[in-house]
């Protein structure tokens, strides 16, 4: 079938069986790479990408549910340009990102939170982040890197 | 190069080099990397724990066409994983042996995923059982001892005021980086291999290629890619994904991708080897250490891996940071029909310090001392000999990093909900930044430094970047011996074609190792720039200092070029209804000679803290019938945000002449201190002690209610 829908903020169409999980048809379809797969299980949240605002688990999701809805990726964070987002700079500076596997998600998941929040407390960046398992950093940095986004 | 001198770079928290890529969604994981016309691979494993392979049949109604199968039979090189000892297969052979569950027989690749799965439902494979081992007390296969004497340890103790014993028992732990194994290997022309992998170790994956494939130094090309985790899980295990993914590309005549989802990764692969370890420890009343003796039982699992030189690590680390006149260290690792144990961040020593520290705390109970005071009184200071015979003369941090965070801890408040109790409990570690003993100089780990016509540098090694900062922090330590900017330096891909062979990325080496051989390449660089024009080129092997003795064969020297301090103070909750235990606090001083990136640092500190309070908590394997019951992530957790405590990192520096503008290693030591002060910590908060880890809410109720009969607790 034939499935549309809004990715990075650019319309896609794409032919594949409607049962494809969106992380695979994102990663080998569309190239977006910066989606990960950690455990396929909906366990780790490598793989988190927004739907309509959302962060869902993309091994979870089906591509034929994504039909008409906006798909927001790592890849989609910085400006057209190029330009990092404030968030994204801040992990580089915090040391947020060590191995880098569960940062893609991780922003994703805190990009939504700081939309919500503008001032969300330490407890609330840490609940936000609970659905992404990082094993390098023991989470310090990023919630760190979180909270100095906040305005 | 510029007249003026650049602001200097180590010591400051420059941004990490790969940092941009990482966030930005660009860098490329060995199974991001789109390789044109590459097929599928797979593992076919053993279901059985021991016995034989009988036959193997492929269902000559399925349609083989288009899938390619390899057998042992397959394998132009000798079948076996180039390591420590000979002993394990790449494939089990036809009549060959199965010594665990999860023994690779045979390997498939096909164009698609679907047609692969299929095609492995349509194998037979025919076994004769045998009886298998599971426990350490039923082990008769032994992989190595080792006995560490020092003075005399006295088996009639009728002179000593008191003598307390007491056995320890710690649980499997998986490494589980958030990316799993993979490999992707491409044939390539003259009969050569690449392999492009998620790797801590070039060169161990190319040695052992070189093995099984038959290949030349120049056929075996290994390229590690971005590499999402390591902590040990991807210096051996590499090897074997490596060579079955070369073994399926050679077969079919086009690459192969072999990337392993996270079942097979916690089924199959390396863990920290699980053991039991007992004291005996004799005492003065007022405190003075007599006597250690100590007895380290490892389970190795199926094969030897990498288990006599972490076990070796555990055995030197086994009396704790602490001066004893007498000291006895037995220790042995056991073969069992698990799935092989293996490298795992602090290699040995958590498990060792784990039992040495709660010793402090039971003695310090037994003499009714404060266990802090007791630490004093014992801990290693400079003059001292650890139980080696070692002397040390150098950046010995044990008090500077007890002082450091003693002064940092904050008061501990009660809990204001009922049915939780709060408790505190320290721990003080030591761990030896690099490799044991002769380790480094039989290794003779090698750099490269060039200076390129375009006024840049290039730094050629095979240590590798897994997160801790290799790539950022080489640059540093080249950037300021040379006197140039950080931006003129660069870092050569970690492609065993392209760089010399330093060492594996391992045993808290990297930075303090091979760091001092890029700074000494630098410096003799920089020399030669003053009368000679670029290109240059200078390589570095690393020399062992005379000043260093080690002798293998009685465990008497110089273990460690120099250890690295930590002293870590949790708080915990204890809910007396549910059992659980969450950390809540944990406030770490740790002697790293010298900071050379202090948020890389920190980061470090803080994720190895954060792995040791999962090992010690929540993170547990269960055996059944010789495989692992929490073999998925919905079962076998790790501590996520919510889960974690509050981090506090104290940097101490206290510098070692020979490391890098100061630095020691400090990858491993963050796994040692957080497990025994949770246990401490437990008991300050409920008043009994466990004695093994992890400690699940079905342990910690079982304590609580008294019902679990350890047998210990009764003291002479
Ligand atoms: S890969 Fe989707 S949650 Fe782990
Ligand atoms: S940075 Fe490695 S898993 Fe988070």
């Amino acid at each position: 079938m034939t499935v549309r829908f809004t990715l990075n903020g650019v319309p896609v169409s794409i032919e594949s069986s409607g049962s494809r999980r969106l992380l695979d048809v994102l990663r080998e379809d569309l190239g977006k790479t910066g989606t990960k797969e950690g455990c396929g299980e909906g366990e780790c949240g490598a793989c988190s990408v927004l739907i309509d605002g959302e962060v869902v688990d993309s091994c979870l999701v089906a591509v034929g549910q994504v039909e008409g809805r906006n798909v927001l990726t790592v890849e989609g964070l910085a400006a057209p340009n190029g330009e990092l987002s404030r968030l994204q700079q801040a992990f580089i500076e915090h040391g947020a990102a060590q191995c880098g596997i569960c940062t893609p998600g991780m922003l994703l998941a805190a990009h939504v939170l700081l939309q919500r929040a503008t001032q969300p407390t330490g407890d609330q960046v840490r609940e936000a982040l609970a659905g992404n398992l990082c094993r390098c950093t023991g989470y310090t940095k990023i919630i760190e890197a979180v909270l100095s986004c906040t305005t | 190069m510029s007249s003026t001198t650049p602001q200097p770079a180590v010591g400051r928290s420059v941004p990490r080099r790969e940092g941009a890529d990482k966030v930005a969604g660009r860098t490329r994981y060995t199974d991001d990397i789109a390789v044109q016309g590459a097929w599928y691979g797979k593992t076919v494993r053993s279901t059985l724990p021991k016995g034989r392979v009988r036959s193997i049949a492929l269902d000559p109604a399925f349609d083989w066409g288009r899938v390619v199968v390899v057998t042992a039979d397959d394998i132009p090189g000798e079948n076996v994983v180039h390591l420590i000892r000979d002993d394990q297969p790449v494939l089990a052979p036809n009549e060959g042996e199965i010594r665990h569950r999860e023994e690779p027989i045979l390997l498939l690749a096909a164009p698609d995923r679907a047609l692969l799965d299929d095609a492995a439902h349509h194998i037979r494979i025919e076994y004769e059982t045998a009886e298998p081992v599971y426990t350490l007390d039923q082990a008769t296969e032994v992989f190595s001892t080792i006995e560490i004497r020092k003075g005399e340890v006295p088996e009639d103790v009728e002179d000593v005021e008191a003598v307390v014993e007491r056995t320890f028992q710690v649980g499997l732990q998986e490494q589980l980086y958030i990316e799993p194994q993979g490999a992707i290997a491409i044939p390539e022309p003259d009969g050569a291999i690449k392999v492009i992998g998620s790797l801590q170790c070039p060169y161990y994956v190319h040695r052992a290629l070189k093995r099984a494939l038959n290949l030349t130094d120049e056929q075996a090309i290994v390229v590690q890619a971005e590499t999402g985790g390591g902590f040990g899980g991807k210096e051996e295990y590499p090897s074997i994904v490596a060579i079955h993914a070369a073994l399926l590309a050679r077969k079919a005549g086009r690459p192969v991708r072999l990337i392993y989802d996270r079942h097979e990764d916690l089924a199959a692969t390396t863990k920290r080897h699980p053991g039991v370890i007992r004291h005996r420890t004799g005492v003065k009343k007022d405190g003075t250490l007599l006597f250690q003796d100590i007895e380290i039982v490892l389970d190795g699992g199926a094969y030897c891996t990498l288990t006599p030189v972490v076990f070796s690590r555990a055995a030197i680390h086994a009396a704790g940071a602490y001066s004893c006149p007498n000291v006895r260290i037995q220790a042995r690792a056991a073969a069992t029909n698990t799935p092989p144990n293996g490298a795992f961040r602090g290699f040995g020593a958590p498990q060792s310090l784990f039992a040495a520290e709660l010793m402090v705390e039971h003695v310090a109970e037994r003499l009714g001392m404060s266990s802090v005071d007791l630490r004093r009184k014992w801990m290693l200071r400079v003059g001292d000999t650890t139980a080696t015979g070692q002397k040390l003369t150098e950046s010995v941090g044990s008090e500077l990093v007890l002082d450091a965070a003693l002064k940092a801890a904050s008061t501990v408040q009660p809990s204001n909900r009922p049915t939780v109790r709060r408790g505190r409990g320290l721990s003080l570690v030591f761990h030896g930044s690099g490799f044991t003993g002769s380790g480094e100089k039989k290794l003779q780990g090698t750099i490269a430094l060039e200076a390129l016509p375009d006024g840049t540098f290039r730094i050629l090694t095979a240590s590798t970047e897994i997160g801790q900062g290799t790539k950022t922090i080489f640059c540093q330590l080249a950037a300021d011996a040379l006197g140039v900017g950080l931006d003129q330096v660069v870092l050569a891909p970690q492609d065993t074609s392209l760089v010399p062979d330093s060492g594996p990325t391992v045993a808290s080496r990297t930075a303090m190792i091979v760091g001092r051989l890029v700074q000494d390449a630098a410096t003799a660089l920089k020399q030669r720039l003053k009368r000679e024009a670029p290109p240059l080129r200078v390589e570095k092997a690393y020399i062992q200092p005379d000043s260093v003795h080690w002798d293998e064969t009685t465990y008497r020297g110089d273990a460690y070029p120099v250890y690295a301090w930590a002293c870590t103070i949790v708080d915990v909750d204890v809910d007396t209804t549910t059992g659980e235990v969450h950390v809540t606090d944990l406030v770490t001083a740790v002697d790293c000679g010298k900071a050379l990136h202090p948020v890389m640092a920190e980061g470090q500190i803080e994720g190895g803290s954060l792995q040791a309070v999962g090992w010690a908590t929540i993170e547990e394997i269960k055996v059944k019938d010789g495989g692992y019951q929490n073999d998925r992530l919905a079962t076998y957790l790790i501590p996520t945000a919510l889960d974690a405590p509050r981090i506090r990192t104290i940097l101490v520096e206290n510098p070692y002449s020979r490391g890098p503008f100061g630095a020691k290693g400090i990858g491993e030591l963050p796994m040692d201190g957080p497990a025994p002060a949770i246990i401490a910590a437990i008991h300050d908060a409920t008043g009994v002690w466990l004695d093994e880890i992890p400690a699940t809410p079905e342990k910690v109720l079982a304590a609580l209610n008294g019902t679990r009969e350890t047998g210990n607790g009764k003291q002479s």
